[in-house]
């Protein structure tokens, strides 16, 4: 298990100060000048050795992402955009940052804008964390006035500015191109990539989207170094995660752990195990709702993090566990998902808009048994028609659900329906 | 894709007062120059704030004069993004979150106390008083706390349908209802107290920097 001297997120659950004395208390604003100092090229340099892989769902190397940003500017500025837009169900570990430790994020901003000579910087915030927004907002005011960003940022003599700008309920703008599009005021429909945001992102000028915990973590790898980082976790999937746990767990959580901590030790550690024991545990989604389900057999030993999960035809996403035990109608529980994706879909792609609706209309017959046993094959043709034929990943995020329910729990399917028929055939 | 039908409350002239124009222009002014188009959605926000809680077409179309954009432009944001109402809601606007980390832990049985509770026969009704409207919304991002429900800008969580009616009906009788959550539990640490983060190492408290090194477990 993860030891606390090595845990980043120390305000986690707000037991402290969300505010700038509170947050130099707990390290956070220690020798940042000198963090900048190191120049661009030695703090990407410094991320791209710690592995660290972005913490959005993607997983994408964070250093790599940051080299791609122009070196000289062509008389167009830079921007760093982070993706504070937390939607994905399952998933509630940036708001604790957000809340609790915000002056983390506003130092690893600040750093990673250095990194990828961006002047400015927006945090898009999903607009439901009205409370969040106003904290973060009051510490950006604090940072202001300590003169740690603004002008001179940190005595460095670099000019950083940081900005909040709150979204209004809409899933599809966690979507880093949907996103800039809803920075610039429109609506949240992705764009086509290329080309790619580093080149033209923003009001048309190179921009980086990360994700709240990716910038977070960067000011504490830069400050220990990178072999503390690789020395946490797995090669490849270096360094602590916050796991978001949900669902049938005695004491649901967010908990700061090592990359690659075995799932059962993650849920009977933390989470105070599944309700009704290890033994009724029936599946698990394991990074929010996007990634497929894993049934129980495979819970028992796998490991937490990118390359395990991917292994096992899923994912780790943004780390957000969610638990079922055997008391759940795990077709309902799906379902309820494909309601999600029907509702989140921006309606831009015809394969999207229109299959989202059909596969959630087809799993309601599902959930009643109501269907006949060859509409699963049909209902599979159609998640795979869907996948991969999306302008964003929202397509192919609603197919996989489904295809995780097929995968492992068939059977329950085609006895729901025959038992359907049987009843249908008793009423006559 | 959110479903918007176009029903209309009563309309009547829209401007913003003294303050939202001055809260207005702080927002359009965090923006390059002739990118004021990037507001659209804070001023929105603000128009719906001051025409309670929901955005006539007046209101947009005030907005996209505000920042000098066609109101086809406007319209069609306020139409995508679902905190934005298009008719009239209760003074409390109840959001019960349906998604399925919610709905494993009984978030139906909160919609059906919210229902029943705020004397509302359906989702967008406004109860009798005008005090409640309930809708089901998709995941509001707090899935270790569920099942939990938004009311206007505040989150309420580890709900059971008791403490929702009790919400509810403390909200009525015009009392405080503490917000966060309801079972007495430190934000998302586990129910009974945190069990990392107790063996931190200690730090200076000006310079947070460690002298010693924890060895917590």
């Amino acid at each position: 298990m993860l030891h606390d001297r090595d845990r980043i997120f120390t305000n986690l659950y707000g037991q402290d100060d969300w505010g700038l004395e509170g947050a130099r208390r707990r390290g956070v604003w220690d020798g940042t000048k000198k963090l900048l100092e190191l120049g661009r090229d030695a703090i990407v340099q410094t991320v791209k050795d710690s592995q660290l892989r972005g913490r959005g769902g993607a997983g994408f190397p964070a250093g790599l992402k940051w080299s791609f940003m122009p070196k000289e500017s062509d008389g167009r500025p830079s921007y760093l955009v982070v993706n504070a837009d937390e939607s994905e169900p399952g998933s509630c570990k940036d708001r604790e940052i957000l809340r609790n430790d915000p002056h983390r994020l506003l130092e690893g901003c600040l750093v990673a804008g250095l990194a990828m000579g961006a002047g400015n910087c927006y945090i898009y915030i999903r607009g439901e964390y009205f409370l969040e927004s106003e904290q973060l907002q009051g510490a950006i005011d604090q940072a202001y006035e300590a003169g740690l960003i603004g002008k001179n940022a940190c005595g460095s003599g670099f000019d950083f500015n940081v900005y909040v700008h709150r979204g209004a309920g809409a899933y599809i703008c966690g979507e880093e191109t949907a996103l800039l599009e809803s920075l610039e005021g429109k609506k949240g429909q992705p764009r086509l990539k290329p080309p790619f945001p580093a080149a033209c992102g923003i009001y048309g000028c190179p921009t980086t989207v990360n994700n709240v915990e990716t910038i977070a973590v960067v000011p504490e790898i830069l400050r220990r170094g990178s072999d503390w980082w690789v020395g946490i976790g797995r090669p490849n999937n270096t360094g602590t995660k916050i796991y978001s746990i949900s669902g049938h767990v005695e004491q649901p959580c967010n908990v700061e752990e090592a990359m690659g901590i075995p799932l059962k030790q993650l849920i009977e550690k933390h989470a105070g195990g599944v309700i009704g024991g290890w033994d009724n545990l029936l599946a698990i989604i394991p990074g929010g709702s996007s990634v497929p389900c894993l049934a129980r057999p495979v819970c028992d030993s796998i490991l937490m993090d990118f390359d395990s999960l991917r292994e096992a035809q899923s994912g780790l996403g943004t780390a957000a566990v969610i638990v079922m035990n055997k008391q759940t109608d795990i077709i309902a529980a799906i379902q309820r998902l494909s309601h999600f994706y029907m509702h989140e879909s921006c309606g831009q792609c015809t394969p999207c808009r229109e299959g989202t609706g059909w596969m959630y209309r087809v799993m309601t017959r599902l959930v009643e048994g109501r269907a006949e046993l060859e509409e699963i094959d049909t209902l599979l043709d159609v998640t795979h028609q869907v996948e991969g034929h999306t302008i964003c990943a929202l397509g192919d995020a609603a197919a996989w659900p489904i295809q995780g329910l097929l995968r492992h729990f068939r059977p329950e399917v085609e006895s729901r329906i025959l038992d359907f028929k049987k009843r249908q055939r008793a009423a006559e | 894709m959110k479903v918007t039908s176009y029903r209309q409350g009563e309309p009547g002239d829209f401007v913003f007062t003294a303050e939202t124009k001055q809260r207005a222009d702080t927002v359009i002014a965090r923006y390059p120059a002739g990118r004021g188009a990037s507001a659209t959605i804070a001023l929105l926000d603000l128009a719906q704030r001051q025409n309670g809680g929901w955005l006539s077409n007046e209101a947009i179309e005030y907005v996209a004069n505000y920042l000098g954009a066609a109101p086809i432009r406007v319209h069609e944001v306020a139409s995508f993004y679902s905190m934005f109402n298009r008719q009239p809601v209760g003074k409390y606007l109840i959001q019960v979150c349906r998604t399925t980390p919610c709905w494993l832990r009984g978030s139906d049985d909160i919609t059906g106390a919210c229902l029943e509770r705020a004397g509302v026969a359906g989702f967008r009704q406004v109860s009798e008083d005008g005090l409640f409207s309930v809708i089901e919304v998709e995941c509001l991002g707090a899935c270790a706390n569920a099942p939990m429900v938004q009311i206007n800008d505040d989150y309420y969580e580890d709900l059971t349908p008791e403490r929702m009616a009790g919400i509810i009906d403390a909200l009525r009788a015009g009392k405080a209802v503490p917000k966060g959550s309801q079972s007495g539990r430190m934000a998302s640490a586990p129910a009974g107290g945190a069990k990392t983060l107790q063996n931190l190492p200690s730090r200076d408290a000006k310079t947070g920097k460690t002298d010693a090194k924890g060895d917590g477990a």
